[in-house]
């Protein structure tokens, strides 16, 4: 029973970094109808901007804020530069694209930095609280938690109350009308893939202590898990991929601590299998999934 | 291109060539509504009506020639300055979001406004002229019937106080009563604030019935341009290009 | 269901190899023409072989395997417009498979000729295998689901390797022991050469049933998959067979690439087959022209040849031993992103999409002169 409500809360706390992932994902998949498949690598590459912020400075916030302006930054510069030119006619073409980044941002990476594991700090201690000599949540991982829900939160109240919410909301539905309607439409777009590649930053600054440590391939895995985090809550719904990320942190983390760490992997794959093949449209889906 | 506009003319169309592809649709169109008064473009299916709107509109790019508002050349103008130069297009299918809710729909049409006092009293004034929309304010855009749509689409429209509305198709899938009740408003708006409308319309009889000027367009060229009354009258004409 | 189409451009005859003219042809003389084909490129190939050192026989042997499973992956995506990021996967499947059977064997003390094709059939059938699981859940998914769930097949599967390490010796892989050229060839026949006419027949073969099938009746049916399901389907054509077939071809040929691979490094490890992998393969069909067996051989080309550049350039250049190492790891890898994302910006019918456009302008402008 308490390895049970350890492995709820270490799930939960690691749901919660997939849970922002796997927005960031839905956000662009929203408004640009693209799954962001270097979102990953654009990631690592702002952990690695705070990595060298923090190293510089020797403050953990400034290279947090860093990665957080550099994640926003990435966002733009991809969509400005590189996505907006894409024939969009064919799914495909977007997807080959993105992984085309992916290749390059390791790459760079790679260069600048080498391909060892570099430790990456916390603001907070990862020892847990022990009630009882059960070992509970840590102070870093109640950092995590309030991290995600600012963030989640501060995204619904953009979307749902203010007037750049609406305008954001109103371009990825109808990009022909609002233009008419004085929206500017490839603004809004770009401050999409930046909002969603902010997030994402944030992500990879929150998971990557937990792993293994910086790494240029360090999101590749978390990537995965936080596609099917998106898939489960289908990937047109913001909520549903919070509740995603939380399903799959918890199946990873239960699997991890009663089969074995190396199964999770496995886990992953078979989670989006089973849920791809049974509701194709997210377990939240009204409806069949669009098929694209 | 170098024709001065006249003071009163609100659109001055010059020779406008526009179409999809290589191919031209409309043919050095030439086009001139002055302020405060409604014409309604009519004609047969296929004549380039829409293609008009939406070569004034700058949703396709004109091949040639120049489209003129209150004097000023749009040419080079992106379709989102357009609302802020007094250019409401309320198009077909009218565009009502579906996905958002009805208020959210009206709030759009007023948010490229700087003063924001008045948007939100065109948006009051929107909701007394539109009571149904008043009672349905929190429900989605696609859950509105027909009729309620085009009250929206227009209501956006009148949001943003424009100048000039270019109206494609408002009587498309209505029952009579309610083409007839949005003609009426159409007159009372004109004779109220100004309103400048260019209309686009397959339902000719009601559109001539509210129309100052009407231009018959066919295969993409303006065969005439009279005073509606003298179309409504002219049975040579209505017979060669109208089919009643 | 526009939306399902592939990148390729519209299969317009004359642009597309692949694509039967206009005028019908005979099988026979498709078939014909294909051995001839795979006949010449069999004697370039043997006097390749003796022309070049060893070591650039072996940088052709290893195109050759690529070319395996480049020329599948076109296919897949380019032909039957379903996108695969888990080749590399199915690579690893096949190379691992022939591990375990040349390991049997030199265990077990058989010795013969006969053993390396049976390897390599079971490395095939084993591939087919896996590929059909993956193909009949992909022939459910589009687009972006399809591309996720073959990634997360690209990620997952070499992590397996170190899961059950008990069975694949974790990272550090297995070796494959393979027997020396046959003593009939002589005493001093260089190993190298022997490794590209073994890879070297096994692919031709390959190719030779690929291009085949892509001029049948199944290779019509993929396209017609490809451009329109809804039309495909009203046209009797079983669209999910149709896709499964093609994934399950598609995986034969990745898996004896793989097997290749494993045969020509004598060693498979999991590192081998990374993400990476996928990714290079995916970049080196759409370089070369989605949907074009030639385009295939183009992308195979570079993925040999653009290390082998980059490592050239990076001995140019005065470096740190360290810096230096970076370079000549990530440069390939950056050349590459850089080239995909390009070419799909700017032709999107890659390599050989503007080879074919060059023929086609200059036979015109012959055939003008002519006239």
């Amino acid at each position: 029973m308490d390895r049970f409500v350890f492995l709820t809360l270490d799930g939960l706390s690691r749901g919660a970094v997939y849970a922002a992932f796997a927005l960031a994902l839905v956000l662009i998949w929203r408004a640009a109808r693209v799954v962001n498949f270097a979102q990953g690598a654009m990631a690592v590459a702002a952990a690695y901007v705070a990595y060298s912020v923090s190293a510089a400075t020797g403050s953990y916030w400034l290279g947090f804020l860093a990665a957080l302006a550099a994640g926003l930054l990435f966002g733009a510069v991809v969509d400005r530069v590189v996505m907006r030119y894409v024939d969009h006619a064919s799914p495909l073409n977007p997807v080959i694209v993105a992984l085309g980044l992916v290749l390059l941002i390791q790459a760079v990476l790679g260069m600048v930095y080498g391909s060892e594991f570099r430790p990456a700090g916390t603001p907070f201690s990862r020892e847990g609280f022990t009630v009882g000599g059960l070992a509970l949540l840590s102070p870093y991982d109640l950092f995590v938690f309030a991290a995600v829900a600012v963030v989640v939160s501060a995204l619904a109240w953009i979307f749902a109350r203010t007037a750049v919410g609406l305008r954001m909301r109103a371009a990825a539905f109808a990009p022909e009308v609002s233009r008419l309607l004085g929206v500017n439409v490839g603004g809004m777009l770009t401050l999409g893939w930046a909002l969603a590649s902010g997030v994402g930053a944030l992500a990879a600054m929150l998971v990557i202590p937990t792993e293994l440590g910086l790494h240029p391939h360090a999101m590749d895995l978390v990537f995965v898990s936080a596609f099917t985090a998106a898939v489960v809550g289908g990937l047109d719904s913001p909520p549903g991929a919070v509740v995603g990320g939380l399903v799959v942190g918890l199946v990873l983390s239960y699997v991890s601590g009663y089969a074995g760490s190396d199964l999770t992997p496995l886990a992953v794959l078979v989670l989006l299998l089973a849920v791809l093949l049974v509701r194709p449209g997210g377990l939240f889906a009204p409806v069949a999934a669009r098929r694209v | 291109m170098s024709e001065r506009s006249d003071q009163g003319d609100l659109l001055v169309v010059r020779g406008l060539v526009a179409g999809y592809g290589a191919a031209p649709v409309l043919h050095a169109v030439d086009l001139t509504v002055p302020a405060g008064t409604i014409a309604a473009v009519v004609g047969a299916n296929g004549a380039g009506k829409t293609t008009l709107l939406r070569a004034i509109s700058g949703m396709l790019r004109p091949l040639a020639g120049g489209v003129q508002l209150a004097g000023e050349d749009l040419r080079g103008t992106p379709v989102e300055q357009l609302v802020r130069r007094g250019m409401a297009h309320v198009p077909e299918g009218r565009g009502v979001i579906g996905e958002l809710t009805v208020d959210e729909n009206l709030r759009l049409g007023g948010l490229w406004r700087r003063d924001r006092a008045d948007a939100a009293r065109a948006l009051d004034e929107v909701y007394q002229l539109f009571e149904p929309l008043a009672r349905r304010r929190r429900h989605l855009g696609h859950q509105l019937s027909g009729g309620e749509r085009q009250m929206l689409a227009l209501g956006r429209a009148l949001v943003g106080r424009p100048r000039l509305l270019l109206l494609d198709e408002p009587s498309l899938g209505l029952a009579p009563r309610v083409v007839a009740r949005t003609m009426a408003l159409l007159r009372q708006l004109r004779d109220r604030t100004g309103l400048t409308v260019l209309l686009v319309e397959q339902n000719v009889r009601s559109a001539l019935s509210v129309a100052d000027q009407g231009v018959v367009m066919a295969l993409g060229r303006v065969v005439t341009t009279a005073p509606a009354a003298d179309l409504r009258d002219d049975a040579d004409l209505r017979h060669a290009y109208l089919g009643f | 269901m526009s939306a399902t189409r592939a990148a390729a451009p519209p299969a317009d005859g004359a642009v597309d190899p692949a694509t039967p003219p206009d005028l019908p042809r005979r099988r026979g003389n498709t078939l014909l023409r294909h051995l001839a084909v795979v006949a010449v490129a069999g004697l370039v190939l043997v006097g390749m072989s003796y022309a070049l050192e060893p070591f650039r026989n072996f940088q052709l042997a290893t195109v050759a395997a690529y070319l395996c499973a480049t020329a599948g992956l076109t296919v897949l995506t380019g032909l039957n417009g379903q996108l695969s990021l888990g080749h590399g996967a199915l690579m690893a499947t096949g190379a691992y498979t022939v591990a375990f059977c040349q390991t049997a064997f030199s265990d077990r003390g058989v010795t013969g000729l006969w053993l390396l094709p049976v390897s390599l059939v079971a490395a095939v059938a084993a591939t087919v295998a896996v590929g059909a699981v993956v193909g009949v859940a992909a022939a459910r998914l589009r687009g972006p689901y399809l591309a996720g769930v073959t990634l997360a097949v690209a990620v997952v599967v070499p992590a397996l390797t170190v899961t059950f390490d008990g069975v694949f010796n974790g990272e550090q892989g297995l070796s494959v022991p393979v027997e020396p050229p046959p003593l009939a060839l002589g005493p001093y026949f260089p190993y190298e050469r022997w490794q590209l006419w073994v890879a070297g027949a096994a692919t031709l073969l390959a190719l030779l049933l690929l291009a085949n099938l892509v001029r049948s009746r199944y290779g019509r049916m993929f396209r017609a998959v490809r451009d329109d399901e809804v039309a495909a389907r009203l046209a009797g054509i079983h669209v999910a067979r149709t896709q499964v077939i093609a994934f399950v071809v598609s995986a034969a040929t990745a898996g004896l690439g793989g097997a290749l691979l494993a045969v020509l490094a004598q060693s498979v490890s999991p590192g081998a087959f990374s993400l990476t992998l996928s990714l290079f393969l995916l970049m080196a069909v759409v370089i070369g022209g989605l949907g074009r067996l030639a385009g295939a051989v183009w992308g195979a080309v570079l993925l040999v040849a653009l290390p082998d550049l980059s490592h050239a350039l990076t001995e140019q250049l005065t470096l740190s031993p360290a810096a230096a190492q970076r370079l000549e790891g990530n440069l390939p890898l950056a050349i590459f992103g850089i080239t995909l994302i390009v070419v799909m910006l700017v032709a999107p019918g890659g390599v050989q999409g503007l080879l074919s456009r060059l023929g086609r302008a200059v036979s015109a402008r012959w055939r003008a002169r002519r006239s």
